[in-house]
């Protein structure tokens, strides 16, 4: 999970890392108000910065300079709403303007190849760190952590030098490395990155940015759920998370239920390689229905794949391997059953591919049951072949009636 | 003979009272596998049946090691617990350890990653987050479905479960000597390269599987490893083409960032040093045979 820089900072601060004082506004009487009291407290000017889980948010113009309330109000009009790289500004976080002398980079982060954790440290922040490895690599040094020895004062120390910070700014940021690691392993985080970290006119250094990912393995023992963003959330991918379904929604024609995260994924690259004949038919999504496959999961399932608009068929791809196929057989019959019984019309094609386990059997349960909307091939790839073929024929599939 | 799991491989199970563990663990047992003992502090002394066998329980994983032999340890304990489980076997220094367990904070993987690595590496790791470790009619560690397959000697490293299955499945005619699942966490223990590296010294092995998905750089640098010391044939087959940025999809490993770890990137690395790469699932089980077939 992404948060939010305002997110990110708050738990700076819980952590005791220096950052900008500032509040998040949702409209622009929100922005004006908070510029307001920032006036009040003699400091006028202040910036006004989308809230968007993405890079490249200054460049887009969603970070703007404001002196007094009515400017500020203004630069709010003017950014909440807006779309930077197809995210939606719903707020705005109106901060103190800050008097910067120097502006450093500074991240913790998984390395994967080496299977622990590094630390990123520069001199020259501001920027895309990864332009900045590029154009000169000397000036961004990474600096592996052991997990069993965390980052002390010695090591934070080691780090700041590492990234050739100037004297003055060394002790600052070693504390503020101290801390940001505490934020890492105590928040559960894969990533915490500031950039840019910054050394102020006055001598201090403050976190001007903060980029926070968290590890959602660990939310059984984080409380993640105090940074949910609702606005973010497709409904449909809200829906099916409120069932336990394991789904993303995509763009394209041909609903997907699967088994096993990745026999989904290829089924996703299956269907469309075999929609490149079909005039570009493609995967609608991604749903992993796991390794039971249950009638009641199976009925869940097709009820959020069939309830998304662009859906013109669906491929249910079962690979029977500890489930044998014909309990996902008996699955799929309850299912559709089920649907019925809860008055969903079930009018797409439903092509379903068996394999594994007891194939055999499962296949010949269906066939008896002689499901109305169901299709079944025997091969993952002309399964494709065959739901991408359906859905780009989308209009046969208002024709058959529901299943029950 | 196979790769990290033989037939004379003496199994212990931690976590063997759980449901998991227990369900697991008849299915080991009726594929003819050694379960010789399981662990759990709070039912140590008492015995599991396990279809029949029955398997007695222990404190820790050092006391079913001096008692019964054991020589590879399931874990199948829970997430909160898998990090000190793991570390435990660590300390017992168990020559394997397979982790079945999902759903790890990474920080607790890398942190007994970390461990085993202060500890010389004498416990060898495998997963978090996989299906097990499979050498067909010999032993079956872990949730791999024993009787989709047959013994062979075609070598499978896989990080997916489900693809790994339907590789075994549809090459079941021709025979596996061992697939291992590594899982497709973002840290690891055995890597794609430490399967390559064993099933090219494994003489009952003559063909190699490499299943990949998208996210990290292990597949490029199996790439890189294959073209350096792997003279056996290797086919692969990447999933994740159509996986939009940035959205994970369902494995934590599973997730493009940026340009690389894209499914493109690691088929083109692959290719670049010999290795076909199928397009399907399907399509890459025909190059098997065709590689099979030519030998």
């Amino acid at each position: 999970m992404d948060l939010f820089e305002y997110q990110a900072k708050e738990l700076f601060a819980e952590y005791g890392v220096p950052v900008p004082r500032g509040s998040l506004a949702v409209t622009p009487v929100d922005a004006r108000v908070i510029a307001d009291e920032f006036a009040a407290t003699g400091t006028p000017r202040v910036v006004v910065k989308a809230q968007v889980k993405t890079g490249g948010r200054g460049k887009a113009g969603g970070v703007k300079v404001a002196d007094g309330p009515d400017e500020a109000q203004a630069r709010a009009t003017g950014i909440l709403g807006m779309d930077i790289k197809g995210h939606t500004v719903h707020s705005v976080l109106v901060e103190e303007a800050s008097d910067i002398a120097q502006e450093y980079y500074l991240s913790y982060l998984l390395d994967r190849a080496a299977r622990t954790f590094v630390s990123i440290c520069s001199v020259q922040g501001g920027m895309e760190i990864e332009e900045v490895a590029h154009s000169n690599r000397e000036a961004v040094a990474q600096i592996p952590i052991d997990p069993l020895e965390g980052v002390e004062a010695a090591k934070a120390a080691e780090i700041v030098a590492a990234g050739q910070l100037p004297e003055q700014a060394r002790a600052g940021a070693a504390m503020v490395a101290e801390r940001l690691w505490a934020v890492f392993t105590d928040e559960d985080a894969t990533l915490v990155e500031v950039n840019p970290l910054i050394l102020t006119a006055d001598g201090r250094v403050v976190a001007l940015d903060g980029k926070v990912t968290l590890d959602d393995n660990a939310a059984y023992r984080q409380d993640h759920d105090r940074f949910a963003d609702p606005t973010a959330a497709d409904p449909l991918e809200a829906r099916a998370k409120a069932k336990h379904l394991n789904y993303v929604k995509l763009e394209g024609e041909v609903g997907i239920i699967g088994n096993g995260a990745g026999l989904v994924m290829s089924t996703l690259d299956v269907v469309a390689l075999a929609g490149e004949a079909f005039g570009g038919i493609r995967p609608a999504n991604f749903l992993d229905i796991g390794g039971g496959a249950s009638a009641e999961v199976m009925a869940n399932g097709l009820e959020i794949v069939l309830s998304d608009a662009s859906v013109r068929s669906v491929l249910v791809n079962v690979f029977g391997g500890i489930t044998s196929c014909d309990e996902v057989a008996n699955g799929i019959v309850s299912a559709l059953g089920m649907l019925a019984a809860r008055g969903e019309q079930v009018t797409h094609p439903i092509v379903v591919r068996l394999d594994g386990n007891n194939a055999a059997e499962g296949r010949l349960i269906l066939a008896d049951a002689g499901l109305a909307p169901v299709e079944q091939v025997d091969t993952m790839d002309d399964a494709a072949r065959r739901a991408a073929e359906l859905a780009a024929s989308g209009q046969q599939a208002a024709s058959p009636a529901t299943g029950a | 003979m196979a790769i990290f799991l033989t037939g004379e491989s003496r199994i212990l199970i931690q976590g063997i009272t759980g449901s998991e563990g227990s369900k697991h663990g008849r299915r080991m047992v009726a594929a003819g596998t050694q379960v010789v003992g399981g662990t759990n502090p709070r039912k140590a002394g008492q015995t599991v049946d396990l279809g029949g066998a029955q398997v007695p329980v222990f404190g820790t994983v050092a006391e079913t090691m001096a008692a019964t032999g054991a020589d590879v340890s399931v874990v199948f304990v829970p997430p909160a617990g898998t990090k000190s489980a793991v570390m435990e076997a660590i300390d017992a220094q168990i020559p394997l350890v397979i982790v079945i367990t999902e759903g790890i904070p990474v920080h607790d993987t890398a942190y007994f990653w970390a461990y085993a690595c202060a500890h010389g590496n004498a416990t060898r790791i495998v997963g978090p987050n996989c299906p097990g470790v499979a050498s067909p009619g010999k032993s079956n560690a872990g949730i791999i479905p024993a009787d989709i397959t047959s013994e062979g000697r075609i070598g499978l490293v896989s990080k997916s479960g489900t693809l790994t299955y339907q590789m075994m499945y549809e090459l079941r005619d021709i025979g596996f000597s061992t697939a291992v699942g590594i899982g497709g966490d973002p840290v690891i223990g055995t890597t794609h390269i430490d399967c390559l590296r064993a099933f090219q010294d494994d003489p009952e092995t003559d063909a190699i599987v490499m299943i990949g998905e998208i996210g990290g750089d292990a597949e490029e640098r199996a790439a890189a490893y294959i073209e350096q010391h792997v003279t056996k044939p290797v086919v692969a087959y990447v999933a994740g083409f159509t996986a939009p940025e940035g959205k994970t999809m369902g494995h934590a490993g599973a997730i493009v960032s940026g340009s690389s770890g894209t499914a493109q990137a690691k088929k083109e690395a692959l290719e670049k040093v010999g290795v076909r790469v199928g397009r399907t699932p399907s399509g890459t089980a025909m190059l098997v045979r065709e590689v099979m077939r030519s030998r």
